[in-house]
């Protein structure tokens, strides 16, 4: 198959335009040798010596968010003890957006370069972006119930990342609801990039309309509104949470690399070395 | 620390069921989920072993 015919249209008309960035030279010398490295046999010898750091330093720095969060700061002056979901909350939220936005990234990665890694590693990324939403959602509502006096209000801010739950369930529903891996993989694609534009309305929604919902915890135009270690407390917890993120996608995408690629010869050779380390332990 | 006893810890004046019950399901969820993600990866290796063998 010529190369050319494998790029999504819009790709091949770009390419047309004479610029260096769809060049021929370009592709082979810089972005092929690129995605060859991103091979998922590389990528599994990787991330097989990186997950053991990426669980330690989660642990380390929820033990720290914790203890600063609990046991350092102080009681909030109007809300009391309730105020100490925000550690979870926050960073759960902040989690669930981000991990939108790498997941379609990705995704559209896969599909429009071909690159089957990018593909594998958008589809593992989901069920954890759905984890963290589900659990904003649900911190927000037991932080609502005592400040607010109500579990949920149809409010922008709610509304808008209960849509990035459903969001994440319809791409795992139709990636997993077709057979053909490469196609689930470009259908996914295309819905993550139609949904990714409810992002910024979840980011900007407590500006844009009146919401119930207090406005946003950091900004980068202000001074944080909060105390020092409460802040440090939640930085540290959003640090757990990445190196959690981290550590959960790699583990969930080594088990897709090694379900899509059982027929090469490199998973193979290592299926062999698998069933010597398991018969050691057994 | 603010705390006088270990039960007014768990009190967390009078928020306790709000605030853990935060806590609660973020623990389960990030117990859970690499869980089930290493099941799957070893599954994956079994099935891959199995092939194997049958060459």
């Amino acid at each position: 198959v010529p190369r050319l015919q494998r790029l999504p249209r819009c790709v091949y008309r770009l390419r047309k335009v004479d610029c260096c960035i769809f060049s021929d030279a370009f592709w082979d010398q810089l972005l092929k040798p690129f995605f060859t490295f991103a091979a998922p046999s590389r990528f599994y010898a990787l991330t097989n010596k990186l997950l053991p750091w990426l669980w330690v330093t989660a642990i380390l720095f929820a033990l720290a968010g914790l203890y600063l969060g609990f046991l350092v700061a102080p009681t909030d002056a109007t809300q009391g003890e309730a105020y100490r979901i925000i550690f979870i909350h926050v960073p759960a939220a902040w989690m669930s957006m981000l991990l939108y936005v790498v997941m379609a990234g990705w995704a559209v990665i896969g599909w429009a370069f071909n690159a089957r890694l990018a593909s594998m590693v958008a589809r593992a990324i989901a069920p954890t972006g759905a984890m963290f939403t589900f659990l904003a959602l649900w911190s927000g509502a037991l932080w609502g119930k005592p400040t607010w006096g109500a579990w949920w209000v149809w409010d922008a801010r709610l509304t808008s990342e209960l849509i990035l739950l459903f969001l994440y369930v319809g791409y795992m529903a139709l990636t997993e609801s077709i057979d053909d891996v490469r196609r689930a993989d470009h259908a996914g694609a295309l819905l993550a990039l139609v949904g990714a534009v409810n992002v910024p309305i979840i980011y900007f929604s407590v500006r844009w309309w009146n919401t119930l919902h207090q406005g946003a915890t950091i900004s980068m135009s202000a001074a944080p509104k909060m105390a020092d270690t409460m802040l440090n407390a939640m930085l540290l917890m959003t640090v757990a949470c990445w190196a959690y993120a981290f550590a959960v996608v790699f583990q969930r995408t080594r088990a897709i690399v090694l379900e899509r690629e059982a027929h090469t010869e490199w998973a193979l050779a290592l299926g062999s070395t698998m069933a010597k380390v398991a018969k050691v332990r057994s | 620390m603010r705390w006088t006893s270990l039960g007014d810890f768990m009190a967390m004046g009078g928020y306790g069921l709000y605030v853990w019950g935060s806590y609660a399901l973020a623990l389960a969820f990030m117990l859970i989920e690499p869980w089930l993600a290493s099941r799957r990866h070893q599954r994956a290796a079994r099935a891959l072993d199995q092939t194997n063998s049958q060459d």
